[in-house]
């Protein structure tokens, strides 16, 4: 039951990387069209350039998820180190 | 016998590396907390938002670049070992500061001046990168692991607790440099808030002197003289799946709410005193320095706790409190600090003009000071600065107006209980976390893989903040709290993969 929840909430995870980047990247077109300053500007290419991957890395903590990676978690750091 | 030298020892390794860590979050926090008179002296003045915002910009690329430290200082310390790492990392946070405090202003120097406080500030966050993971491993590497939880939580304190010494001594220096404290505060915005960044340099010279004298951790010369260690501890961290999982899992599983609930708690609220509820700036600072006392003893009640029940829950159960009852406590924020609700004396409201010429013109510049009294012991300031101008029918078209608040006793101390449960919000997510996230990895890439989730929890997601949720406030004007959605939408994610992805085991055995 715990298994299944954690493999289904893996789609959750995987979607939701996509979803917060197209909401930062229009985010980030809005606030600049409506104040072409250079401080906007720097501020949300700073903040695109950051989340971006960290998104992507949701996707993958996903994608494992998703695979059952985390149905075991390591015990020791032999497990670790395959 | 033996057992009292070995608590003595291991008193003197927490000592030794917490006074490094706390110097360093000192250094780190006193620029953050200088950020309106660092945008006068560095940034050019025509807009004061603009240099406001190129200040909080370069406060968060001293945070953006915090987890490239943990990849540069981590790979280092899984290299070279955690004794020497950590002591580079403290030499390059104390050299930034101390040349932070000698950098010439914008009016003397011109671009140069941000810049060359730009590339600091960029040294001073990637220091910082490489300094937390070297000392809470080597604290965890020291301890026996029925006290592990225990014994790193007083590295644990050490964040708050270099917020809390930054705060003391900007409030000290900025009511030492005059009789009259008026003349004292326009010192200090003038060259006297250099004075807590050389100060710096006495602290960081102890501090090397004592980690000068500390041994390499146990663990670490065990597998350096077994000839384990990794020989590329990036690839190893980041490119094998079973161990890039358990980054992962630290990051949206723990470090990233822990993150915003610390900044919330701690450095959002300051803000939110300041420029929501329009509270003194000493004021503010006196409340968070209360808070922060009363409430830091509970990082070890925490980190002790986790001995026994395991570091998980404890974590999660402050990122949900913290999640359910922020709004209300910052709206009581908004309350207690709302003088439309309060009785006002009216016989005791004062009105002072000042006027004062401008040098090489006729007009005027007039300042004045109105001040309300109520019934309860708060007071009101509002000031307004405009010019009188000698050419007839001309006027200032917007009066400078700032308003300053300073509540009584009653409301000084429920605001001081506010915060002080915020922060124990952030002794609860904070206190556990450094045994936490030395368990998940193995000694020989403990350092980097601990390292870079931290950094970006608590860097990215944590130290981005105040800045994100004081740019919702001006995006959704309507609210006054939306900026709170921001850390409620980012611990409740953490919360939920948390509650469901990790163990709450404790690994007795981290040497392997």
């Amino acid at each position: 039951m715990m298994n299944n929840l954690k493999k289904i909430a893996g789609i959750v995870w995987i979607l939701l990387g996509p979803i917060s980047i197209y909401y930062l990247v229009k985010t980030a077109a809005i606030e600049i069209s409506k104040k072409p300053v250079p401080e906007t500007k720097i501020q949300w290419i700073v903040f695109v350039f950051i989340f971006i991957p960290i998104a992507i890395g949701l996707v993958i903590f996903g994608y494992y998820a998703l695979k059952g990676e985390y149905q075991h978690l390591p015990e020791s750091s032999a497990e670790i180190n395959d | 016998m033996n057992q009292t030298k070995t608590a003595f020892s291991i008193r003197k390794i927490i000592g030794a590396s917490s006074v490094g860590t706390l110097i360093e979050w000192y250094d780190f926090y006193i620029f953050g907390s200088l950020a309106t008179v660092i945008a006068s002296q560095f940034f050019p003045k025509t807009n004061p938002t603009a240099a406001l915002l190129s200040t909080l910009a370069t406060f968060a690329a001293g945070f953006v670049v915090r987890p490239f430290g943990a990849l540069v200082f981590g790979r280092l310390g899984d290299l070279i070992g955690r004794k020497y790492t950590f002591l580079l990392t403290l030499t390059i946070m104390g050299g930034s500061t101390f040349a932070i405090g000698l950098v010439p202003g914008y009016s003397q120097i011109g671009f140069a001046a941000p810049i060359i406080v730009l590339i600091l500030r960029l040294l001073q966050g990637l220091a910082l990168g490489g300094e937390y993971g070297g000392a809470a491993t080597y604290v965890a590497e020291h301890s026996p692991p029925t006290k592990r939880g225990f014994y790193t939580s007083w590295i644990q304190t050490t964040a708050t607790l270099g917020l809390f010494l930054s705060l003391g001594i900007i409030l000290i220096t900025r009511h030492s440099l005059d009789s009259d404290p008026l003349k004292s505060f326009s010192k200090f915005n003038n060259w006297g808030w250099r004075i807590p960044f050389l100060f710096s340099i006495f602290l960081v010279g102890i501090s090397i002197y004592i980690r000068l004298k500390m041994k390499e951790s146990p663990l670490f010369a065990q597998i350096k003289s077994e000839g384990k260690i990794s020989t590329n501890p990036l690839k190893e961290s980041f490119s094998h799946k079973s161990n890039l999982k358990m980054v992962l899992l630290a990051l949206f599983g723990a470090t990233m709410g822990q993150g915003v609930v610390w900044y919330t708690s701690q450095f959002y609220a300051m803000t939110f005193l300041e420029g929501t509820c329009k509270l003194d700036f000493d004021q503010t600072r006196t409340i968070l320095i209360w808070a922060i006392l009363l409430a830091t003893p509970f990082f070890i009640v925490f980190g002790k706790w986790s001995d026994r029940i395991g570091r998980k829950w404890i974590m999660l159960a402050g990122m949900f409190l913290a999640i359910i009852t922020y709004r209300p406590l910052f709206q009581k924020l908004i309350t207690i600090t709302d003088t439309q609700t309060k009785t006002e004396v009216a016989e005791k409201k004062q009105i002072q003009t000042s006027y004062n010429f401008i040098a090489g013109s006729n007009d005027t510049l007039r300042t004045q000071a109105i001040s309300h009294f109520f019934t309860n012991g708060t007071s009101l300031t509002e000031t307004k600065i405009d010019t009188l101008y000698a050419t007839p029918g001309k006027i200032t078209l917007k009066p400078d107006v700032k308003i300053s608040k300073l509540v009584g006793t009653g409301d000084y101390w429920l605001i001081v209980g506010i915060l002080f449960i915020m922060i124990l919000y952030v002794t609860m997510v904070y206190g556990p976390i450094a045994a936490f996230l030395v368990e998940l990895f193995p000694t020989k890439i403990r350092y980097t893989s601990m390292s870079l989730p931290y950094h970006i929890g608590n860097g990215i997601f944590g130290g981005l903040t105040p800045f994100i949720a004081t740019l919702l406030t001006t995006i959704y004007t309507g609210d006054k709290l939306v900026g709170l959605y921001y850390t409620i939408i980012i611990a409740g994610l953490s919360f939920i993969i948390g509650a469901l992805y990790i163990n709450n085991k404790t690994d007795k055995d981290i040497s392997d």
